[in-house]
């Protein structure tokens, strides 16, 4: 973790520079602004840890959330509620799932295979049904009013703004956010409290790292791995649905931009735990929020440029996929369609 | 009942019904009869052995008692009740408790959380691990089965592996307890261990059965034991009442020669000569302290040793690929001439070039590639020779017509070249391994373990070629922890402990008392037979019989 604590310094050591050189609102603003790009991302990466702890890789995570994205924009526009379009969000993202459960598990097939493949399909059907649908280019409509999630403000929060430090604290950066900012963030303490607490949790980190031990002990290994593939479907469609009507209002062409595969690096750079999660997509929203407020972040010595303000997410995500974070292991039965011995 | 397989067994109660029947049982994979009309008795409170070679259908008869297969036709009665075994839940329900050969654990998981995966009591883990830990701690204290119950799987040893299995079945309430060849990974002290267990497990009133391929194991644990072959349960005895022998030749279905027949060696000039061989791993860990011995021509030098004491490192150096960062020092000289150590020309290539052929000790990881196919694997190390190429490229044809006739020459089978080497059992990955490095008429041959996890038709056919081959003029290196083995073989015995050769004997002028102390490291001059001072698992008993 040597070049992980060093990224965490260097990251503490910006922020204080931006608290010197703007001031403590602009460094409030870069944070809550943070925590709003964290959330697709820490929604994603959990979805993937469920996966992937129970032994199905899945880079469909980017796919998952486009889907979700559309059908969620998409049903938001129709009937103008942004719970509807929630759940027609999970339905899309969940059906993903499905097609990549039965590819995987029943039928055994390659896990990569299948989520490249829904990566692209993905990709292509949202813009086809979107220009079928609403003649824009493939993007849906804006969304307004009650078609999107609206900040919701924290109880007393208004009460609290003036005690020092947590007044801030609660005030600005908890409050004012979505209903789904509190929902990924509740995620965290209970994927691990489900994890490592409960009896479903035990066994789908056996069926990850050795599927036989848990045929064995008679349980249905092709049923835990689909209720683990179905719950990475539903956290990817909360994601995409606040993607589309939350963060942003409204379906835009690959409005993803990555973020599936920057989960996936931030589930690596986490070694597959809840926590670590958290800490690791706060990073990339972090880098994403810097890159956003100071385009042309002046250090004083030099500016850096916008081109390099943007690409940081991505350069981050290449270090740690390369392996620069100290050994992550993944589950040992990763990846291994299970075949049951003679 | 006049059922084939009915005994009473070793053990008193005749009166109450059989902890396990099987009436006809028959399994077919496609058109393998795996299992063909098996039936079969085992009474309460007795330990019952399945023997037979590998491929007999044992693996598939107890897959079946567990719920992994449906047979095709047949009953099963557990303590005199039909039941129908439909998947492993139904089994564990029935109190039949299996132990795998290859563990069924989860290796980043505590002993606890192994132990109650899949029988927790509720959505909760904690209530769940407080019990265990509970029903834990009598088990240990009731049958030895110590275990730390919060230390991580990959962090114990693999006997202590195994107690976590037996745990699982007793936490399951196991009556019936079934262990597929147990000792295959253990060393002699953690078999002997294991042993004892099962007896205080037997005298609980538990019914074990145990599946091997090891006469010595059947003869001394086993109350009864029933033979198979080939897919058919040929006999059921009363240990008591049988012999090794006998038991061999059910097993194959002909005599066997437990012995190897051989004419005394004539040992002509050295061929290897290894002075003050010194290793130092990566760890700095000393792993040969002053190996020096010579193997002359016409003559094979046996090595025994409890594993871990050198003999792979040994291995290795000779083999020409000494583990990463270690250092080496002394001299090897081949036909006279050193061999390079470390550096240049220390490559296996080069060793074969200098006459040096190798049986590596794991087939698997170091003998084969288990996804190429047979043909590919006969070539390899020999891929380029002048007679497999056609300019720069490979000649396939050849390559594979070489490899049909040395599978024909060695019997391996199927005999079909294509076939991918994971594809063959044990003994005929074996052959194929062997096969590659005799025909090339080695003048020294390394070989270790040759017979790990090969069955006894395969044993007898491997051990004749490597006679013929001394017989030939070649000096052969045999490394073994298998006593019987190394005692039949060789015609000198070297014991290894703790990285040094603790002496050297004949085998028709020592013990198997005398080696297992050397194995122990205990040395000569303390050396006085019959004292309290031999330690667990090479204790007399424990030693192959007939060898002593």
């Amino acid at each position: 973790m040597k070049l992980a604590d060093s990224l965490t310094a260097i990251l503490i050591l910006a922020i204080c520079q931006i608290w010197l050189i703007a001031d403590q609102s602009a460094a409030m603003q870069g944070i809550n602004s943070a925590i709003r790009l964290m959330t697709p991302l820490l929604l994603a990466c959990l979805a993937g840890l469920y996966s992937e702890r129970a032994g199905v890789f899945d880079i469909g995570l980017e796919g998952k959330m486009l889907m979700a994205a559309f059908t969620a924009a998409s049903v938001a526009f129709v009937t103008g509620s942004a719970w509807l379009g929630l759940i027609a969000g999970i339905a899309g993202a969940m059906a993903m799932s499905l097609v990549h459960g039965v590819a995987s598990i029943t039928f055994r097939g390659n896990q990569l295979i299948s989520g490249v493949a829904l990566n692209f399909l993905a990709a292509g059907l949202t813009v086809l049904i979107g220009q079928n649908a609403f003649s824009l280019g493939g993007r849906t409509p804006p969304l307004q009013g009650d078609a999107r999630f609206q900040p919701i403000t924290l109880p007393f929060a208004p009460e609290l703004r003036e005690v020092p430090l947590i007044g801030p604290l609660y005030s600005q950066l908890l409050s004012g956010h979505t209903i789904l900012v509190y929902v990924a963030l509740l995620a965290v303490p209970v994927t691990w409290w489900v994890l490592f607490r409960t009896r479903f949790g035990l066994r789908l980190r056996a069926v990850g790292e050795n599927p036989a031990s848990v045929d064995t002990a008679g349980i249905s290994v092709t049923r835990l791995r689909f209720t683990a593939v179905m719950i990475c479907g539903l956290l990817t469609g909360i994601a995409g649905a606040y993607l589309a009507t939350g963060l942003s209002a409204g379906f835009v062409k690959d409005m993803t931009a990555g973020r599936g595969f920057i989960a996936l690096a931030a589930l690596i750079f986490a070694k597959w735990r809840p926590w670590q999660a958290l800490f690791a997509t706060f990073l990339f929203g972090l880098l994403e929020a810097i890159a956003n407020l100071y385009p042309n972040l002046d250090l004083g010595l030099f500016t850096v440029p916008s081109q390099f303000m943007n690409a940081l997410p991505y350069i981050l995500t290449v270090i740690i996929l390369a392996g620069f974070v100290g050994r992550a292991i993944p589950p040992r039965a990763g990846g291994e369609p299970y075949v049951k011995e003679r | 009942m006049a059922a084939p397989g009915d005994m009473t067994g070793g053990r008193p109660d005749a009166a109450a019904p059989a902890a396990i029947e099987l009436r006809g049982i028959s399994k077919a994979f496609g058109p393998v009869q795996a299992n063909r009309d098996i039936s079969l008795s085992v009474p309460k409170g007795t330990i019952h052995g399945i023997i037979g070679e590998n491929g007999a259908g044992k693996s598939t008869l107890m897959s079946i008692l567990y719920g992994f297969y449906k047979p095709d036709e047949g009953e099963i009665l557990v303590n005199g009740q039909p039941i129908n075994i439909a998947d492993s839940q139904t089994a564990i329900r029935a109190g039949i408790g299996m132990v795998f050969q290859h563990f069924k654990l989860v290796q980043n998981f505590t002993v606890l959380e192994n132990i109650i995966l899949g029988v927790e009591d509720g959505a909760l883990l904690r209530p769940s691990l407080s019990k265990a830990r509970g029903v834990l701690k009598r088990l240990a204290a009731e049958y030895q089965l110590n275990v730390d119950p919060d230390e991580v799987i990959e962090n114990l040893s693999v006997g202590h592996q195994q107690r976590v299995e037996i745990l699982k079945a007793l936490y399951r309430q196991a009556d019936i307890l079934i262990l597929d060849e147990p000792t295959g990974v253990l060393t002699p002290a953690e078999a002997d261990h294991l042993f004892r267990i099962l007896e205080g497990l037997r005298d609980e009133g538990k019914t074990i059965i145990l599946i091997t391929h090891k006469l010595r194991e059947i003869m001394e644990i086993t109350d009864n034991v029933s033979v198979m072959r080939r897919g058919e349960m040929v006999a059921s005895v009363r240990t008591a009442e049988t012999s090794p022998e006998e038991l061999a030749e059910l097993m194959v279905g002909r005599k066997v020669l437990l012995n190897v027949s051989k004419a005394p060696a004539r040992p002509a000039a050295p061929v290897l000569e290894v002075r003050d061989l010194t290793m130092v791993d990566a760890d700095g860990v000393e792993r040969l302290r002053q190996v020096s011995f010579d193997i002359r021509a016409g003559e094979i030098l046996g090595i025994a040793g409890v594993s871990g004491n050198g003999q792979t490192q040994l291995l290795e150096i000779l083999g020409g690929y000494p583990e990463k960062g270690a250092r080496v020092s002394g001299e090897v000289r081949m036909n006279g001439a050193a061999l390079p150590l470390s550096g240049r020309g220390c490559d296996s290539r080069q060793r074969r070039r200098d006459g040096i052929g190798h049986i590596p000790e794991d087939r698997q990881v170091e003998g084969l590639i288990m996804d190429f196919a047979a043909w590919e694997n006969v070539a390899f190390g020999w891929h380029d020779a002048p007679e497999f190429s056609k300019g720069a490229l490979m000649d396939n044809d050849a390559i594979r017509r070489d490899a049909q006739a040395k599978m024909e020459r060695f019997d391996v089978r199927p005999r079909d070249c294509h076939l991918a080497a994971r594809n063959f059992s044990g003994g005929n990955q074996q052959k194929i391994v062997v096969a590659r490095e005799i025909e090339r008429n080695p003048d020294l041959l390394l070989i270790g373990q040759p017979t790990r996890g090969v069955d006894i038709g395969a044993i007898e056919f491997i051990h004749k070629r490597i006679v013929e081959l001394r017989d030939a003029g070649k000096a052969i290196l045999l490394v073994s922890v298998e006593l019987d083995e190394i005692l039949s073989l060789s015609d000198r015995v070297a014991v290894m402990f703790d990285g040094r050769i603790m002496g050297e004997r004949l085998p028709g002028q020592t013990t198997t008392g005398e080696l297992g102390l050397l194995m122990a490291g205990i040395t000569d001059t303390e050396n006085t037979p019959d004292s309290a001072g031999i330690p667990p698992g090479v204790t007399q008993d424990a030693l192959p019989e007939g060898s002593a």
